[in-house]
């Protein structure tokens, strides 16, 4: 196993966006194979990675390290821990899947397409991976440009619009963000005398309540924009409703979990008395669970296929999201498995909603009705995938949302509560959209002969199925894994609030 | 040599001697030696062989201080080669270099091809070689207006083009109404200091109270002129309306090496002689900054003619590049260099891509002309992007590097809300950008457009100012050691 490992993780899918654009546009076949190997083989290469992975180890490995801009201190520093180590397996395989789904569905422009598609994915496999805060930055905001283009060119009606809020609403979070990164950057340098961004380094760093407060509402913008946490959540809905269909399992399942990473990697361990001050506590835990409710709620109202699912990330994200400021093992490790989950089902919903989009070109739920007569093996993924979201035990969804209800029963009887309903309203919209689309008669003229599945949409659901099996029916190894690295974060967020709790005087003349 | 001219004096003054040599050569030349038309490229090369000079004597300057430190003066101190002076030479060669080889085909195509343009261009780069290295009030100030009358005319050099009459009027009206109020200030600040030389003016400034009302009207005055200089909020008036009767190739020059060089000046009057009056203009920059930045930003969003965005946008910038000079702190100053650095390629790139929009018979000045580009020149389109995302300032390109080091600097010296605003305005500024990208790659255009027409000039040029643009975003080292070295005195 070569020694930089993530590096080449990192740069397979670029070296392969630098030899696409060799190939002449008109081959388009050839263009769909290569981006297709390429993201094959992005795959293939991060799974020494999961298998030589060591979870018995503190900190992180597969650590590299090399000076990128020595003056302002800022390094080509990566490395995983179990956290990052399990979203960089989430970032390969549903990027070789996206990839894959889009073999019949983009039949024009493919080799900007692919091209950007790539490109993404080495920005994501970066955010997840470096340990080095302006690195992080770079590549968090180096994903916007692919993703505002796919949207924006291979999108539907509104995808101009779409992208353009998009783009606006997560720049503007990340510009905000970046003030909070220079702010810690600037007190580390007074602290201690050495301009960094080594996040390992800034986690030294004894900030004053107040100065962490401000850090964090800092970060929040950026990472609760991204998560789309309520009420920044509007732009998500129109992206992923204009999206072309592997825009939008990408979107869903790799992008909005850099926003729930980011809470968990900076705000918490960076942040730790004012992520775990009482207040600020509070008002994420009430936005997480208005998400959870408003999601659900807003789901069951809606016309279009499509924006149904997107509004239901917002209501499972709002899952991710309590679950992390339940600040406890099980919510924060729960959380994390929910991202994984979230990313498996609701990215195969979107795949099942393009799937049918490319029959009919209609999202409107209307239009459809006793699908399962016509297509039953199209009826059958589908069940699958609605029952993995809907949390019906010995499927993925159910394991992390019990884990995450269980860290917030334990952080607070009342938010578990209310959360509990957004179960139940997440089983009626996802159920009553399988009744409406799938079951009783064949009422629209239309839909009458629609072909079912074929072997491709066969081999983008079958992994997908199978994965979400693996960990309904056996969760232990993601447990394994994230234990370590969840139980140090938690371990940190209440030590520091002791400490400041027991002492406030102290530290405050402490960071003078 | 005679006390009133020695070695050192000539060893400082020779790139503008060249230059100003090089140029009247060129007027010259055009008249006696090249009249025909055909002939034109060989005042092209010979604009490429001054440049060359003069960039051997930077480099023998350069060399210099490099090995024996500290700075040269020259004649008694008017005139001062350090490394911030050289900076910014660097910066003007550079763009003269690349706006010259641009305006080859441009003006071919507009048919106003003249050779006088080129001279103009060399007398206009002398001009900014005083402003960055002048340190006398009169040195500065006939450096000023040697560039500032070069530009008057380069302006409406379209004689047949009405709004390029129009933009020259006006740009010449404005621009000497600032000179005068410049003219006023450095009149006061030899009246305080009896003494033109601006460390004499350092000294009589520190032995005075910053609300000083004799000082407060000097700075006030000079600070206007400087403003309008920059094309700050309020006093950007003539620039919207200059770069677009302009033609493009000299909005490029206009944009660039002018406020690069206005630039150099304004650090060196606010951060030395006027630097202990900082409490009483901090609040008149800071005024500055914010309306050049929310003027900028607003109403670049509803234009339509590009040239007019891009002058939006560069009075956006300037209120970026002024919030440096507020900061005042290493980290503001050097934020300023190298704001004023990328700025300086990813703009020019940006009008470059504009230039060769312009085919015979079309202006390729509307946003819509951008229309198709990707399918057009892929090339050009991919450029394009990467100049606005720059402009943006959006990583791993170089202008994030600028805005970077104007944040970092804010956040130093506690002007946090400041920050605030500077961030909330790049999210604007996205808006407009990508209103060009969106031209550029999503929208189609008519078929039957002309293709366009590239010299081997523009090539080049596009070429480097895309790779610099890139460049300084993924490996800004070397840069930013040579800012380093500018500041460190």
């Amino acid at each position: 196993m070569p020694s930089n490992l993530l590096s080449i993780i990192l740069f397979t899918p670029l070296a392969g966006l630098l030899v696409l654009l060799f190939i002449p546009s008109t081959q388009k076949r050839m263009i769909r194979l290569w981006a297709n190997i390429v993201a094959a083989a992005g795959f293939l290469v991060s799974i020494p990675l999961i298998l030589n992975f060591n979870k018995d180890l503190d900190g992180y490995q597969f650590v590299e390290r090399a000076d990128w801009i020595p003056s302002l201190g800022v390094q080509y520093l990566i490395g995983v821990d179990g956290i990052s180590v399990l979203m960089v397996m989430l970032t390969t395989i549903m990027g070789l899947i996206a990839i894959f789904s889009s073999w019949d569905s983009i039949k024009e422009r493919e080799k900007e397409y692919y091209a950007m598609f790539l490109l993404q994915q080495t920005g994501m496999i970066g955010v997840f991976i470096s340990l080095d805060f302006l690195l992080f930055y770079i590549f968090w905001e180096l994903v916007l440009v692919p993703m505002y283009f796919i949207i924006g060119v291979w999108g539907g009606p509104r995808k101009l619009y779409a992208a353009i809020k998009f783009f606006l609403y997560t720049l503007a979070g990340g510009v905000l963000m970046l003030l909070g990164i220079l702010t810690l950057y600037f007190q580390h340098a007074t602290q201690f005398g050495r301009y960094t961004f080594e996040i390992s380094e800034l986690m030294k760093l004894n900030l004053p309540l107040g100065m962490q407060q401000w850090v964090f509402w800092a970060f929040f913008l950026g990472f609760a924009i991204k998560v789309p946490m309520f009420p920044f959540h509007t732009w998500l809905p129109d992206a992923h409703t204009e999206a072309p269909t592997a825009g939008s399992v990408i979107l869903a399942a790799v992008l909005l979990k850099m926003g729930t990473y980011g809470f968990i990697r900076f705000s918490l361990p960076l942040l730790p008395s004012a992520s775990s001050d009482k207040t600020i506590v509070t008002i994420l835990a009430v936005l997480s669970i208005i998400g959870i409710l408003y999601g659900a709620l807003v789901s069951l109202m809606q016309q279009d296929w499509k924006k149904l699912v997107a509004y239901s990330s917002v209501s499972h994200l709002g899952f991710c999201t309590l679950g992390i400021f339940a600040l406890n093992q099980s919510g924060i490790a729960g959380s994390v498995i929910q991202q994984i989950n979230h990313g498996i089902s609701t990215g195969m919903l979107f795949l099942i909603v393009g799937v049918i989009y490319e029959r009919r070109h209609t999202r409107e739920i209307k239009e459809y009705g006793g699908l399962a007569h016509v297509m039953p093996n199209y009826a059958i993924v589908f069940a699958f995938a609605m029952l993995s979201s809907a949390g019906l035990p010995l499927l993925n969804g159910f394991v992390g949302e019990f884990t995450i209800l269980q860290g917030a029963f334990d952080a607070n009887r009342v938010w578990a509560a209310f959360a509990v309903l957004g179960v139940i309203f997440g089983a009626a919209y996802l159920l009553w959209l399988y009744q409406r689309t799938m079951l009783g008669e064949v009422t629209n003229e239309k839909n009458k002969g629609l072909p079912d599945l074929n072997w491709r949409e066969w081999a983008v659901f079958v992994p997908l199925m199978i994965w979400a099996v693996a960990i309904g029916v056996y969760p232990k190894p993601y447990f394994d894994i994230l234990e370590k690295p969840v139980a140090q974060i938690v371990h940190r967020v209440h030590q520091t609030a002791n400490t400041v709790a027991n002492a406030p005087a102290a530290t405050e003349a402490a960071s003078r | 040599m005679s006390v009133y001219y020695t070695s050192t004096d000539h060893f400082v003054l020779l790139p503008a001697l060249l230059l100003a040599l090089f140029g009247c050569a060129t007027l010259l030349f055009d008249f006696w030696v090249f009249p025909e038309a055909k002939h034109r490229r060989w005042l092209l090369i010979f604009l490429v062989l001054g440049e060359v000079f003069a960039g051997v004597a930077y480099f023998r300057q350069q060399m210099f201080l490099v090995s024996h430190g500290g700075d040269l003066s020259a004649f008694h101190g008017a005139l001062v080669i350090d490394h911030y002076a050289l900076f910014f030479h660097w910066i003007f060669l550079v763009t003269t270099l690349i706006v010259g080889l641009i305006s080859y085909r441009y003006l071919e195509v507009r048919d106003e091809h003249h050779g006088e343009y080129y001279g103009l261009l060399m007398l206009a780069q002398c001009g900014m070689y005083f402003l960055a290295s002048g340190t006398d009030l009169v040195t500065i100030f006939v450096g000023l207006e040697t560039m500032a009358i070069s530009f008057y005319i380069l302006v409406g050099f379209l004689r047949s083009d009405q709004r390029s009459n129009e933009a020259a009027l006006k740009y010449l009206l404005l621009g000497s109404f600032s000179s005068g109020f410049l003219a006023y200030g450095f009149s006061i600040l030899y009246g305080i200091a009896g003494s033109t030389r601006l460390r004499d003016i350092a000294a009589a400034v520190s032995t005075r109270d910053a609300w000083n009302p004799i000082l407060l009207l000097a700075m006030a005055t000079t600070g206007v002129g400087l403003l309008f200089k920059i094309s700050a909020a309020p006093f950007h008036m003539w620039a919207p309306d200059a770069y677009e009767g302009a033609p493009t190739t000299v909005t490029a020059f206009l944009a660039v090496g002018s406020k690069a060089a206005s630039f150099a000046l304004l650090l060196r009057v606010f951060i030395g002689p006027l630097g202990p009056a900082r409490p009483s203009w901090e609040p008149l920059m800071i005024g500055a900054a914010i309306l050049s930045m929310t003027i900028g930003n607003l109403a670049a969003v509803t234009q339509t003619n590009t040239k007019r965005l891009l002058a939006y946008s560069s009075i956006n910038h300037a209120g970026y590049i002024l919030l440096g000079l507020i900061a005042g702190n290493p980290t503001g100053i050097m934020g300023v260099l190298i704001y004023v650095l990328v700025y300086t390629f990813m703009n020019l790139g940006a009008f470059l891509v504009l230039t060769s929009l312009t085919r015979r018979g079309l202006a390729g000045e509307d946003i819509n002309d951008l229309r198709g580009l990707m399918k057009k020149a892929p090339g050009h389109a991919l450029a394009m992007l990467i100049f606005l995302v720059s402009l943006a300032g959006i990583p791993p390109t170089a202008g994030f590097l600028g805005k970077y080091f104007i944040f970092l600097s804010l956040v130093e010296t506690g002007h946090y809300v400041l920050a605030v605003v500077g961030c909330a305005y790049v999210a604007v500024s996205i808006y407009y950008y990508f209103r060009m990208v969106k031209a550029v790659f999503v929208e189609t255009g008519e078929t039957d457009m002309p293709p366009l027409t590239v010299s081997f000039g523009t090539r080049v040029a596009l070429g480097v100012t895309c790779l610099l643009t890139l460049g300084i975003g993924l490996y800004p080292e070397p840069f930013l050691r040579l800012a380093q070295l500018s500041i460190s005195r």
